[in-house]
């Protein structure tokens, strides 16, 4: 398209020290741990470029200086100016939005809000024409999930005018939750105050009884890939989107099954079965007559002969010795190393650990 | 002149080894490559003066038959099976079949326990038994721990002579660290004792009070050994060695793991492989079993007869019977595989270790009962059971799987019927 955009801004809510994605986020920041081979935050941010946004402002509340060495050089080459807005305190996922007013108010133009943990086919540009078209201050994007009990359900009339939220509801009135994806009017900003406060339970109620907040359907899937369980069942949604998107993205040979995400850099020996739904980072050595469903490899790990791994995120530079089985959920820390003929089952491993010994049921290994 | 008996009981014995028993007899189960009293033959092949061997149990003679064909044919040693129709226990046997065991007029005779894995040091016992011109019998003997020496026949002896001033079976407390290793050498004098004991019963007419018994039933352990403490007819020798039952799955895998340190150090030439896999000793693998170049196997592993182990296969402490294929990457650890089961690739089948505690010096292996006092299954060494076919990329973690079953999907600690 032609026409010519206005510079679009971003506030992406980074927040603490994601506990729930530990041992993982014990040697990274949650943002940049990798989903799919590249750190999360730059799947956000990709696709926010892509919609025209040329500012993003970061609302951190530690490690910010790792970030933004990480970041600084990936999103010079996209072109985006990267600004870190730091909270002394923790200020909830309204509060950085008051922290960050001066940025934001530089212009009239809407901006965009995001959870950090969400992954989905952003649908950005057409989250805007949607938003400019209705007028109003602000619109919630919803994705349709199958237990919306465990979540705040968004009730909305035909035109998408948002009626009421109802929090954890124990009968069924709606499959639609709020996704974490909003766009906002700066007027929006005039509605908070510069304390810890909670947009979903202290700012959209009242935007909504004053008819100004809007829903917008997401197509396609979504996942908070906040903790390992969901991480892993993100990563099988985005593989499967990516090979209707963008199949020559995915890896294809001997031994392969599914969809496939290979780094060129990872090397995979003979007789192996890999896939479906696996992503094997930069520099991997899988050796030969290695079986792996539903993983996650980061970058350097190595797999060696005959072992068989499912549902499990290796973390950077872990070893896995030969004939182990790992599975359950496991999550393996930066650079630990599984003894040989070892069974792990829903093992949460802390980082630099070596594993002698079988852990057949699910526990922390300290 | 001498003779061997080998005591093996039947059916009704051994229930402790299913599921492994309902297709294997237990004397026949396979422990370092072979049947578990064809060690006890081997080691009687060894004396001269040993003419005969004589198998005592109540199982039926044709459910022996092949056996006795092979050892037959490999042993220049008479050996013949003799058949009790009904259990007679320990003595009663020995005394049911008297005139066959006296025939010839043999000096003394042997009694081997079927169960025991041991090296059986039967030219020092009879050398021993020799020394003691009074001697009915002598028992072979070895040190226990304490508390664990109650599980066992338990000998009190002078330290000088050797002879047994006390025996007690099983006792409830602790009477003395020396037990009972169910090895023994007999005089043929001894047939008019268990003739009094024999005689003595008929008297007191329902002697058992239950009559379930035979009334020929008489135990070894009790009714011969026990009175003839103390009457300067019952030695033992004691010697520090490797000694074992064979009672459950677990002990058979101990046992296996002793039996091939014994195999290798008597018979080095049964430990030549056709397969260039790698081999962590001691390794018996069936000449007739087709194993890839490329799978790790051992330590303390038997395999049987024409198995099939696929590439990249890892094995070790377990035992593998005959006919059975295990697939690509799969992992065996403290296993027993039946015969003509079939494991998938990638699958994990994994026992769990029942060993004699190391940090005491005379422990045995103990023999754990099924479940512990909470209702839940003691971990221990995994069973599949005969004709079991196992999916791929499935764990099987100390479970106990009955014959001919499908798995399709992963178990931990049960026990399958």
């Amino acid at each position: 398209m032609a026409t010519e955009k206005c510079q679009m801004r971003a506030l992406i809510l980074v927040g603490g020290y994601g506990t729930r994605l530990r041992p993982l986020t014990l040697s990274r920041p949650k943002p940049l741990v990798e989903f799919a081979n590249k750190p999360i935050l730059l799947h956000q941010i990709e696709a926010l470029k892509e919609a025209g946004v040329t500012e993003v402002i970061l609302a951190v509340s530690y490690r910010a200086d790792e970030m933004e060495k990480e970041l600084k050089h990936e999103t010079e080459k996209l072109g985006v100016n990267l600004i870190f807005s730091h909270e002394t305190e923790p200020l909830g996922t309204a509060g950085p939005l008051a922290l960050a007013k001066d940025i934001l108010l530089t212009s009239s133009e809407p901006f965009y809000v995001l959870n950090s943990d969400v992954i989905c086919d952003f649908p950005f540009q057409e989250l805007e024409k949607f938003h400019r078209n209705h007028g109003k201050e602000g619109t919630i994007v919803v994705t349709k999930v199958e237990e919306p009990s465990k979540y705040g359900v968004v009730l909305y009339n035909n035109d998408g005018c948002i009626e009421s939220f109802i929090e954890k509801p124990q009968e069924f009135v709606s499959n639609k939750i709020n996704a974490g994806l909003y766009i906002l009017n700066p007027s929006v900003l005039s509605r908070i105050q510069l304390k810890p406060t909670s947009i979903e339970k202290e700012v959209f109620p009242y935007m909504s009884s004053d008819k100004q907040l809007y829903a917008f359907e997401l197509n396609g899937f979504w996942m908070d890939i906040g903790q390992p369980k969901d991480f892993l069942t993100g990563m099988c949604l985005y593989l499967n989107s990516l090979k209707h998107r963008d199949p020559s993205q995915l890896y294809e040979g001997e031994g392969i099954v599914g969809n496939v995400l290979v780094d060129p850099s990872a090397k995979i020996g003979k007789g192996c079965r890999i896939g479906p739904n696996v992503t094997i980072g930069p520099d991997c050595v899988i050796e030969d007559g290695v079986c792996i469903k539903r993983c996650t490899l980061l970058k350097g790990a190595i797999i060696k002969s005959h072992s068989w791994l499912s549902s499990c995120i290796i973390g950077w530079r872990c070893i896995v010795g030969r004939w182990v089985r790992l599975e359950g959920i496991t999550v393996l820390g930066e650079d630990v190393i599984v003894k040989d003929e070892v069974f792990v089952n829903g093992g949460q491993v802390l980082p630099h650990k070596s594993i002698t010994e079988s852990v057949p049921e699910p526990s922390i290994i300290m | 002149m001498l003779k061997s008996v080998i005591l093996i009981g039947g059916d009704r014995k051994g229930t402790r080894f299913r599921p492994l028993s309902l297709d294997f007899r237990k004397p026949l189960f396979p422990i370092g490559g072979l049947p578990i009293i064809e060690h006890h033959i081997q080691a009687c092949t060894e004396l001269k003066e040993l003419q005969e061997i004589l198998i005592i149990g109540s199982y039926n003679s044709s459910e022996m038959k092949s056996f006795l064909d092979e050892v037959q044919a490999k042993y220049s040693i008479n050996i013949r099976y003799l058949q009790e129709f009904v259990e007679l226990g320990t003595a009663g046997g020995l005394y049911h079949f008297r005139d066959q065991i006296r025939r010839g007029n043999p000096e003394a005779f042997f009694v081997l326990n079927g169960d025991v894995c041991a090296d059986f040091p039967l030219r020092q016992l009879y050398e021993f038994h020799k020394s003691k011109p009074k001697a009915l019998v002598s028992i072979l003997s070895t040190e226990a721990d304490r508390t664990e020496s109650v599980n066992y026949g338990c000998l009190v002896t002078n330290k000088v002579t050797g002879e047994v001033t006390h025996y007690v079976e099983k006792p409830n407390s602790y009477v003395s660290p020396l037990i009972n290793c169910g090895v023994y050498v007999l005089s043929t004098d001894i047939f008019p004792v268990i003739a009094n004991v024999f005689y003595s019963r008929g008297e007191n007419g329902d002697w058992n009070g239950n009559g379930i018994k035979d009334e020929g039933h008489i135990q070894l352990e009790q009714e011969i050994l026990q009175p003839l403490a103390g009457t300067e007819k019952l030695y033992t020798i004691t010697l520090n060695m490797k000694w074992s039952q064979v009672k459950n799955a677990a002990s058979a895998i101990y046992a296996n793991r002793q039996a091939l340190e014994l195999q290798r150090k008597h018979y080095p030439e049964r430990f030549t492989y056709k397969t260039n896999c790698t081999i962590i000793d001691n390794v018996f693998i069936h000449p007739t079993a087709q194993i890839d170049d490329t799978a790790v196997i051992g330590p303390n592993v038997s395999i049987g007869k024409n198995v099939v182990i696929g590439p990249g296969v890892r094995i070790r402490e377990s035992i593998i019977l005959d006919y059975s294929t295990v697939d690509s990457h799969t992992l065996i650890i403290h296993s027993i595989i039946g015969r003509n089961s079939k494991i998938g690739k990638w699958a994990r089948i994994e026992g769990t270790q029942v060993d004699p505690d190391p940090n005491k010096p005379f422990a045995k292996i103990k023999n754990l009962p099924l479940f512990n006092q909470n209702g839940k299954l003691n971990p221990s060494t995994a069973i599949i059971g005969n004709g079991c076919t196992v999916s791929s990329e499935i764990i099987l973690l100390n479970t106990i799987i009955l014959p001919s079953k499908e798995l399709t999907r992963s178990f931990k600690n049960e026990i399958i019927l």
